[in-house]
């Protein structure tokens, strides 16, 4: 829990600096825009159709899909941006309709008497148009401060520190304390917030110049507190730390405390781990040297990155086509293969298995009519998915996508049949289920390999060569260990890691030696 | 003085007011009496251009009121209508302060005009100055809305039926009180109502207009004696049909119940 706590600050003023940012720009667009729409309406409609065509993408989507669009425009699009933008854009409904909504809403007779006693044009809009919206325009921006600060959350996928990392990472690692800290905490930033600006309305409405200033200085201080650690990085931060990705699951997370250590054990750069990491952002990221270092799997790359529809024949050849591959198109290095393999593996509970006489994958084909299979939520739509399905003809009555985290409970509790679960998963053996052998090679190698960026193996050769030595250090029954670790007996991927490293050292060294 | 020289003005195939003209003289308070619909607002407005007329001109002493940019020329005309339109998110000294304020005048002298408005629309300063409007009483805000127009001082109003919304007693008061601060401050006015009684108490000259052309111009008693038309004549005897229908009720030798 204190480890909990030590993470919050950091997390909170990334949050509120996310959260502001993003709020300070819908409001900035929105209201311009809310008072263009409620002068025109022919405009009205399609803005207002756009700002909620865009409400109606789901919150994680749409800031997944800055990912892309960034990196076709050439920007950054790993981290703050992408998050920013993806947050603006969801603020921007609630402002823009409550100002249209307010201003059109100003009594007709309000207006003709503020053109009748000689006001401009703007003066109407200043004088008496927005101030009898503002009410209206507040409430708007009231909804919006709850979102945004609800969804910046959500900005941890893409690569951008919030306190959805807590949540993410609480989830995939089943701390509940954690998720709980990160929802409690971001709930309170949400209140704190609302509180604030709805005190300014009550001061700017009641005129109260005291309530108005006490607000706008507790605003002004939060954003002080946001923008504070970025100025200190950059007044104080001469070399940058490697940065280590992972993606959002256990292993993920003890791996990249593990290379996080390793590294600065062995080099004493300064270090620092982004986790949480979308599947393909974390390539992206590294691609874009936004992140240094992390571990993907070899099958992965295979098919998402070079996109091949059939398994490749062997280990090696998986291991040096995608080493030629990301090192022609994005510069980046295959450092190393850490030693084990982390497949996907269909599994079912042991007793069922032994029951029904099944060993091999090739055996469900009779009985999956009447079976539900569970999977991650992208497995699916994965080509290992098609290719096991086709290859042993297996026709499943159901198909039920869950979060991994909770697949084998799902399992063991009956609630599904087979799962497809990770072969590292220290779950399998604990929950009594057994892994379906994959006789006739369906399931393509996912060996663990460390990718470097090509900043880092410029300008780090050093820590390169440092993490080669991690080659074949790791082995599944280690890495199972560690992951149950974590998952049952809920300790933190930090400390699972170093625990871990005197055997990585020590095979290591026998290996150099 | 203001002149409406074949003042026009179209909403598509509809004619809301015809080849209008007529001219208020120094000093007077012109009534433009009619019914609804007979284009009596439009004509008002289209003097201080709340309304742009489809052909025709408006003169005030002798200049184009289009020579100015609008604003300017509605600081300079004071408009009360019958909704008040006081502002609610202003007391009652900045909703009367509203034009001086447009003009630039100093605090001080905006000051102390509010509070002699508010005495004049026989309002205590002291006591509505920080009020909101809608602490007022409906006959409280009219004086307000009064004050409010002529609070820049100007030689020129337009009351479009500004006490119309009253209950009978308020408006008689107010009426009385408005006849007198018109007199003192010797104000040009057009007044639109679509009560004769009022148009009777309150107009130097009354113009009826019905459809959206103007059926006849006079003192009250001109129209009174000669009526241009039966249409005029109904609108003009009305005060005394009512009067003769209360005394009907009422019995001959009227007042004491039987």
């Amino acid at each position: 829990m204190s480890e909990l706590l030590a993470l919050l600050p950091s997390y909170s003023t990334a949050h509120l600096q996310l959260a502001l940012a993003a709020l300070g720009l819908a409001i900035a667009i929105s209201v311009p825009l809310g008072i263009v729409a409620a002068r025109s309406p022919r405009l009205e409609r399609p803005l207002l159709g756009i700002a909620a065509l865009i409400q109606t993408v789901p919150g994680l989507a749409l800031l997944a899909v800055m990912v892309p669009v960034l990196a076709a425009l050439g920007l950054r699009s790993i981290g703050f941006l992408p998050a920013l933008i993806g947050l603006t854009l969801y603020g921007l409904l609630p402002i823009l309709r409550n100002t249209v909504t307010g201003i059109t809403g100003v009594d007709a007779s309000l207006v003709e008497a503020a053109r009748g006693v000689g006001m401009t044009e703007r003066q109407q809009l200043f004088r008496v148009e927005l101030p009898l919206a503002m009410p209206v325009i507040v409430a708007g921006v009231r909804t919006a401060t709850v979102w945004t600060v609800g969804m910046a959350t959500l900005s941890t996928p893409v690569g951008a520190p919030s306190l959805g990392n807590l949540i993410f990472s609480g989830l995939q690692t089943r701390n509940y304390a954690s998720v709980l800290l990160g929802s409690a905490a971001a709930a309170a930033l949400a209140l704190l917030l609302d509180g604030l600006v709805h005190a300014l309305e009550l001061g700017v409405t009641r005129r109260r110049r005291g309530p108005v200033l006490a607000s706008l200085g507790c605003i002004a201080l939060l954003a002080l507190v946001a923008v504070a650690p970025v100025v200190a990085g950059a007044l104080r931060e001469r070399t940058r730390p490697v940065v280590i990705g992972a993606k959002t699951f256990t292993e993920q997370y003890v791996l990249s405390e593990l290379l996080a250590q390793w590294i600065a054990r062995s080099t004493g750069l300064p270090t620092e781990v982004r986790a949480s990491l979308g599947s393909t952002v974390a390539y992206d990221a590294l691609a874009s040297g936004e992140i240094d270092v992390y571990v993907d799997y070899s099958g992965t790359l295979w098919a998402t990155i070079l996109k091949r529809g059939t398994p490749p024949p062997d280990r090696a050849t998986a291991l040096a086509e995608v080493a030629r591959f990301v090192r022609e198109r994005d510069g980046i290095e295959l450092v190393c293969d850490l030693g084990f393999e982390n497949a996907y593996a269909l599994a079912m509970r042991a007793r069922d298995a032994d029951r029904l006489g099944i060993r091999r994958i090739g055996d469900l084909a009779s009985h999956a009519s009447g079976m539900t299979v569970g999977g991650d939520y992208e497995f699916f739509s994965r080509p290992e998915w098609r290719a096991i399905r086709d290859v042993y003809g297996l026709r499943f009555a159901n198909e039920r996508s869950m979060d991994s985290s909770l697949m084998y409970q799902a399992a063991a509790a009956g609630d599904v049949d087979v799962i497809s679960a990770f072969s590292t998963d220290g779950r399998i053996a604990a929950l009594d289920l057994r892994v379906l052998e994959d006789d006739r090679g369906a399931i393509p190698p996912y060996d663990a390999i460390v990718l470097a960026s090509a900043r880092l193996a410029r300008e780090h050769p050093d820590v390169v060569a440092s993490l080669r030595r991690l080659a074949r250090t790791i082995d599944a029954r280690a890495m199972r260990a560690a992951n149950l670790a974590v998952d049952e007996q809920g300790r933190s991927p930090a400390d699972v890691a170093r625990a871990m490293l005197p055997d990585v050292e020590r095979a290591a060294g026998s290996a150099a030696r | 003085m203001i002149e409406l020289d074949r003042l026009s003005k179209h909403y598509g195939a509809h004619v809301a007011v015809a080849d209008l003209s007529l001219t208020v003289g120094e000093g007077e308070l012109l009534v433009l009496l009619g019914g609804s619909g007979s284009g009596k607002t439009t004509t008002l407005k289209m003097v201080n251009r709340l309304v742009e007329p489809t052909s025709g001109r408006v003169r005030i002493d002798g200049e184009d009121v289009t020579s100015l940019p609008p604003h300017e020329l509605r600081r300079r005309i004071g408009y009360a209508f019958q909704r008040v339109g006081l502002f609610p998110h202003m007391t009652v000294a900045e909703n009367v302060a509203v034009t001086p304020s447009l003009l630039g005048w100093d605090p001080a002298r905006i000051a102390r005009r509010v509070d002699e408005l508010l005495e004049l629309v026989e309002l205590d300063p002291a006591v509505v100055r920080a009020r909101r409007p809608d602490e007022l009483s409906g006959g409280q805000q009219q004086r307000v809305g009064v004050a409010r127009a002529l609070a820049a001082e100007p030689r020129l109003m337009l009351l479009d039926e500004p006490f119309g919304a009253l209950d009978p007693l308020t408006r008689d008061r107010i009426q009385q009180s408005f006849r007198r601060i018109r007199e003192r401050l010797g104000l040009t006015a057009i007044f639109v109502t679509h009560d004769m009684s009022e148009a009777l108490l309150l107009g130097d000259r009354i113009a009826v207009m019905d459809a959206g052309r103007l059926l006849q111009i006079g003192t009250p008693r001109e129209l009174l004696v000669s009526p241009a038309d039966e249409v005029v004549r109904q609108m003009v005897e009305t005060p005394r049909r009512q009067a003769a229908a209360v005394d009907a009720l009422l019995g001959p030798g009227g007042g004491a119940p039987r």
